[in-house]
């Protein structure tokens, strides 16, 4: 196994675009598990730690900003420094791993790896974000929509890097929750997220852990869409909760795996969408009490 | 990998410490293994460069070919462990864990899963926690390694060490090591304000005795006598 070590993002995407067999490595909170057991040999591995450019996010000048995250800022920086632009993904990283591996795991490993576990997929789904991937022939923007191809399975070209994920910033609630059988440190059973965007009168949901892709719950959101009684004040019905609940569920594809059993991952959702629909809509009506 | 591939080849060089002295400042390997993959090319060698200490394997201005370990061979890693300068040879795929037990000898750090779920291999490095299994030397270039073999100064135990004694916060001891680099850690960061918050920030280390009653009342007992120190 090789070792490359470039130090700036030109370097990088030139071994690359030499070595496409080359495993990229920024936390290697995946790779080396891979590593050390052997379950993985890589030909060459591309260490990205060196790459000052992946490391740093930046806020776009317009007045509804965008965060530009670099692929290789680590989850703690995320929570630590975007947790008021990007509440959404503050939470999912906050349930990742440990401290320990939130000190060195990153998006951009994330998206590498695209497990349908991975928890800031659905966050990304709902926010609206796009992965930024850079090669030697050039730069694209590809939605997380359109990311996630299958069992951990993405986009990439085999000379392509993730480079940086491109988040509008909260406009309104967001929420994320995740199953998992104890309190820290486990791969969720199933996961969801919710963004509200009270400016369109609308809402995105979407499922992680319960299909082959983490996916959008688009005929939920449709539903909240036509039924989130946006002007008026007080609480949620229970009647549309459960509904919403169901949409979300009906979405899933999952399957019985040692963590859990489809029957479950559905109905854990369920339970889970609603949960988050209740928080964010409470959320929702302290922040504008004027139109409620 | 194959063998044959063409690669490039090795280059000895020596590098003068920035300074001229082996001083905490003056980090850097005075001698070092470098292979440059430049496709087909022959042997390059790559002139030091000069600048901050650890920057191992700068490269001439301006060459913006990637710097390579060959598959087989081995890289000079310059490592701060405890405050002492280090140097181990390793092949790329060494964890930094394997390199302290196995290279340095300093088996006070634990292997028990080898992928990240137990948290006995916990060190510091750069002050930050991080499991040295999940890390490779070669990436940790010119780092500063704190292990638990360098918290005590001489026969005076760490805070951390003497709460854990204190309230008899292990049995094996196994996971201990883990635990308290990772209590530093944790009281560093300030995430000692409740029981709930110590257990929840200390999740990443796995007890199989279960003292974890004990570790969360060694970690406050040692947050507050911090606290008054510093007071
Ligand atoms: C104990 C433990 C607990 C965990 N808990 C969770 C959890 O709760 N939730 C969760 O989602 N994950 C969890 N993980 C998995 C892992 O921490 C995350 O997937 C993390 O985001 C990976 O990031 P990384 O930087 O460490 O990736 P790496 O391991 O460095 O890389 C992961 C993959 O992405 C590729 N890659 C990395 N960077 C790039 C890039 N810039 N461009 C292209 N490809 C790239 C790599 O080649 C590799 O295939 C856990 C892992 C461990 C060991
Ligand atoms: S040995 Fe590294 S976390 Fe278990
Ligand atoms: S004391 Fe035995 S594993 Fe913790």
């Amino acid at each position: 196994m090789d070792f490359l070590r470039p130090t700036t993002l030109d370097e990088a995407l030139a071994a690359k675009a030499e070595r496409p067999g080359a495993v990229p490595i920024a936390g290697g909170t995946d790779v080396m598990v891979e590593l050390n057991f052997d379950h993985r040999r890589p030909e060459a591995l591309l260490d990205l730690t060196g790459v000052g450019e992946l490391a740093e996010w930046s806020r776009s000048s317009g007045s509804d900003g965008e965060i530009r995250l670099g692929a290789g800022v680590p989850y703690t920086r995320v929570i630590t420094e975007l947790g008021g632009r990007l509440p959404g993904l503050a939470m999912a990283s906050r349930t990742v791993g440990s401290p320990q591996i939130r000190n060195r795991g990153t998006v951009g490993g994330n998206l590498g790896s695209a497990s349908p576990a991975g928890d800031t997929h659905p966050v990304l789904l709902v926010t609206g974000a796009r992965v930024e991937v850079a090669s030697v022939r050039g730069t694209r923007l590809i939605p997380a929509t359109e990311f996630y191809t299958g069992v951990k399975r993405n986009a990439l070209a085999p000379d392509e890097l993730v480079t940086a994920v491109h988040l509008p910033e909260a406009t309104g609630p967001q929420q994320f929750a995740k199953v998992g059988t104890r309190n820290a440190m486990v791969i969720a059973v199933c996961s969801f997220a919710l963004a509200l965007d009270p400016d369109r009168a609308a809402a995105r949901a979407a499922i992680g852990s319960a299909a082959p892709t983490p996916r959008r719950a688009v005929a939920a959101e449709r539903f909240l869409a036509e039924e989130l009684p946006w002007g008026t004040p007080g609480p949620l019905r229970d009647s549309l909760k459960r509904r919403f609940g169901e949409l979300v569920a009906e979405a899933t594809e999952p399957i019985d795996d040692v963590r859990g059993t489809a029957a479950y991952r559905r109905h854990a959702l369920a339970v889970l969408a609603r949960r988050t629909l209740t928080w964010a809509w409470n959320d929702q009506q302290e922040r504008s009490p004027s139109c409620a | 990998m194959r063998s044959d591939e063409p690669m490039g080849g090795f280059a000895d060089d020596a590098l003068v410490p920035a300074d001229g002295e082996h001083g905490a400042e003056a980090f850097m390997p005075t001698r070092r293994t470098v292979l440059v993959s430049a496709g087909a090319a022959a042997a390059v060698t790559v002139a030091a460069g000069k600048g901050a200490g650890g920057a191992a394997w700068a490269s001439a201005a301006g060459d913006t070919r990637v710097r390579t370990v060959g598959a087989g061979e081995s890289v000079e890693v310059a490592l701060s462990v405890n405050g002492q300068r280090r140097t181990v040879t390793v092949e790329p795929r060494v964890t930094l864990l394997d390199a302290l037990r196995e290279r340095l000898g300093l088996t006070g750090t634990k292997k028990g899963c080898d992928r990240g779920e137990c948290g006995a291999c916990t060190v510091l490095v750069g002050g930050e926690r991080i499991k040295s299994c999940l890390t490779l030397a070669v990436m940790r270039q010119g780092a500063e390694v704190t292990t638990v073999e360098g918290l005590a100064s001489g026969d005076e135990l760490h805070p951390v060490q003497e709460a854990f004694i204190r309230h008899d916060a292990f049995q094996c001891g196994g996971c201990t090591p883990g635990q308290i680099m990772s209590a530093v850690a944790c009281i560093d960061e300030g995430h000692t304000g409740s029981d709930a918050e110590i257990r929840e920030w200390m999740s990443g280390n796995l007890c199989r005795c279960a003292a974890y009653q004990n570790i969360v009342a060694a970690v406050q007992d040692a947050a507050d006598a911090g606290k008054k120190v510093r007071r």
